[in-house]
């Protein structure tokens, strides 16, 4: 280091900028109208460091550029995916960074760099075992959202206790190996076993955990880049790993709030137990429809609406269908908003997104604790592919499973209707309160169709 | 190396706690693109693939190193790309300010 020390001097400045750059980037991202300004402190800050970390000597550029520019190729794909296939994308762009730790962390071992130190070979450890477990986790999850995997929870006796097993295998041999640097066969040992723990860890996990799922995913991948930090005593590295890592931790504990979950049995990741005491009582109730003609003459009549979008909205694509709703109803002079609640979809502000891509204006996406107090004063409450976050049975009813989660009140809305393909309960298998009252109409059909039907009804009409 | 490892925690743990309240303030509007854009700051971990494989110490070591750097450029150059876009998708109904 005294040797190039110039050099060395000029790296760790430039390091310390692009720190700076980094925490600004997300400082800005706290409100959309300074949200542009973030990504281009981030984008600034990433070229100053990949820049810098060039500067060192003695480096060869060759197998670096041929990485780099393979990966701008993969990557420029990967950022123009669809809207709706974000939550998948999301979920496979953290399996490439814990990929990209977890191959470092390995090169690292095998290099011996680490060996000679308690401290180094501790967190090597933590770095392998993270970056392993949100590799193929991810993996696993990117798989389900993308359908390719069956999205329905896979359970089995004993699971907790052979997960419990596994990642207690990989945490004591990497303890075995801190002491015993010598035993070189218990690295492969640890890596192997993160990758399958990983893998063990999502089956259980249902389409409707996702959101808490997938921000976990992104906080233990930002850790992992944390203890790639320390093993190579690069202090901007610890910082973004930090700072991504609380991010996720942060997501997954609004995530689970928003399910009525503990933080602890989100980390333990004992997901998918709500599936297990589906009810069976699908009895026939009598419930109300109605036909899209009925629908939109009482849209016409509303003053409010509210509409709630859910995870179906996303499926039937239809949030442009939703958008044409919303300007015809705005011109005939209903106020129209849309209540979000913080887990519908399958990542955190999946609705945003989707609506946003729609060009519906962001200030008419309200919070869940924000419009809950209006339902009572709206005339027509939309739901549109929404199930369990309108569940009244989840403030009335103890034996609920989603007992406790907070909810949409769209039941006190004057008027409830709800666009659903059939009287099947939803991903969670738990019955409906909302759809017998007597305020409530079912609109049975495709969201897409269905909407577009009300929208035909209500131009035709005028 | 006793006191370099006390300073690398102090410097995690004050990170720690800027990202907390940083991202609190975060709306609740913007949460898939904050996870798009962690993600994209997070493959900094790319500079530690690039000097494994400048240094070129061992041809396993500058393989997985490779690797590495496709993998994490991938999510540098798609997480921005695509933080971008969702950005700019998200409009106020309010006349934008100057």
């Amino acid at each position: 280091m005294s040797e190039f020390a110039g050099s060395q001097y000029l790296i760790e400045v430039i390091y310390l900028i692009a720190s700076a750059l980094f925490i600004l980037s997300l400082k800005w991202m706290s409100s959309p109208a300074t949200a542009r300004h973030g990504i281009w402190a981030g984008e600034l800050g990433m070229v100053l460091a990949i820049a810098g970390t060039l500067l060192h000597h003695g480096m060869d550029y060759r197998w670096i550029a041929v990485g780099l520019v393979l990966g701008s190729g993969i990557g420029i794909p990967l950022g123009m995916v669809h809207m709706t296939a974000v939550p998948q994308r999301t979920a496979l762009s953290h399996a490439f960074g814990a990929l990209c730790v977890t191959l470092v962390g390995t090169a690292e071992f095998y290099l011996g760099t680490q060996s000679s130190s308690k401290f180094g070979m501790s967190v090597l450890s933590m770095e392998v075992i993270l970056g392993g477990l949100t590799f193929t986790g991810s993996l696993m999850a990117a798989g389900k959202l993308q359908e390719i995997l069956p999205q329905r929870p896979i359970t089995y006796k004993g699971q907790n206790l052979v997960n419990f097993l596994l990642f207690g295998i990989a945490v004591a041999s990497a303890v075995y190996l801190v002491f015993h640097p010598e035993q070189k066969l218990f690295f492969p040992l640890i890596v192997g076993v993160s990758l399958i723990f990983g893998i063990l860890l999502i089956i259980p996990i249902g389409g409707a955990d996702m959101p808490t799922v997938i921000s976990l995913l992104n906080g233990y991948a930002g850790l992992s880049a944390a203890a790639m930090g320390f093993v190579l005593k690069n202090k901007l590295l610890i910082i973004a790993g930090a700072l991504d890592g609380s991010s996720g931790l942060i997501l997954s504990v609004i995530m689970s709030k928003a399910m009525n979950r503990s933080f602890t049995n989100v980390l333990f990741g004992a997901f998918g137990q709500v599936q297990a005491s589906a009810a069976g009582g699908a009895e026939a109730k009598p419930v109300h429809s109605a036909t899209p003609e009925e629908a939109a003459a009482i849209l016409t009549a509303a003053n409010k609406v509210v509409i709630v979008p859910g995870y179906g909205m996303a499926v039937a694509q239809a949030q442009h269908k939703v958008r044409e709703l919303y300007d015809i109803l705005s011109k005939k002079g209903v106020e129209v908003r849309f209540a979000i609640h913080p887990v519908a979809g399958r990542m955190p502000g999946h609705m945003n997104v989707l609506l946003a891509e729609a060009d519906i204006p962001y200030d008419r996406l309200i919070e869940m604790d924000e419009i809950n107090g209006d339902f009572p004063q709206t005339d027509v409450a939309l739901v549109i592919g929404a199930n369990d976050v309108t569940n009244p049975a989840a403030r009335s009813d103890h034996s609920s499973p989603i007992f406790g989660m907070p909810i949409l009140d769209v039941d006190k809305a004057h008027t409830v209707m709800v666009i659903k393909r059939s009287m099947s309960p939803g991903f969670a298998g738990i019955d409906n309160p909302l759809y017998y009252l007597d305020n409530t109409l079912m609109l049975f059909g495709d969201a897409k169709q269905f909407v577009g039907a009300i929208v035909r009804e209500l131009s035709g009409g005028h | 190396m006793g006191s370099n490892l006390i300073d690398l925690l102090f410097i995690f743990m004050l990170a720690c706690f800027i990202g907390f309240e940083v991202i609190r303030h975060v709306s609740p509007l913007l949460h898939t693109p904050l996870m798009s854009l962690t993600n994209a700051l997070d493959a900094i971990a790319v500079v530690g693939a690039i000097v494994l494989v400048g240094e070129h110490k061992s041809n396993f070591a500058t393989v997985l190193g490779v690797i590495a750097i496709v993998a994490a450029t991938s999510n540098v150059v798609g997480g921005f790309f695509i933080t971008d876009r969702m950005l700019k998708m998200f409009k106020s109904s309010r006349p934008t300010k100057p």
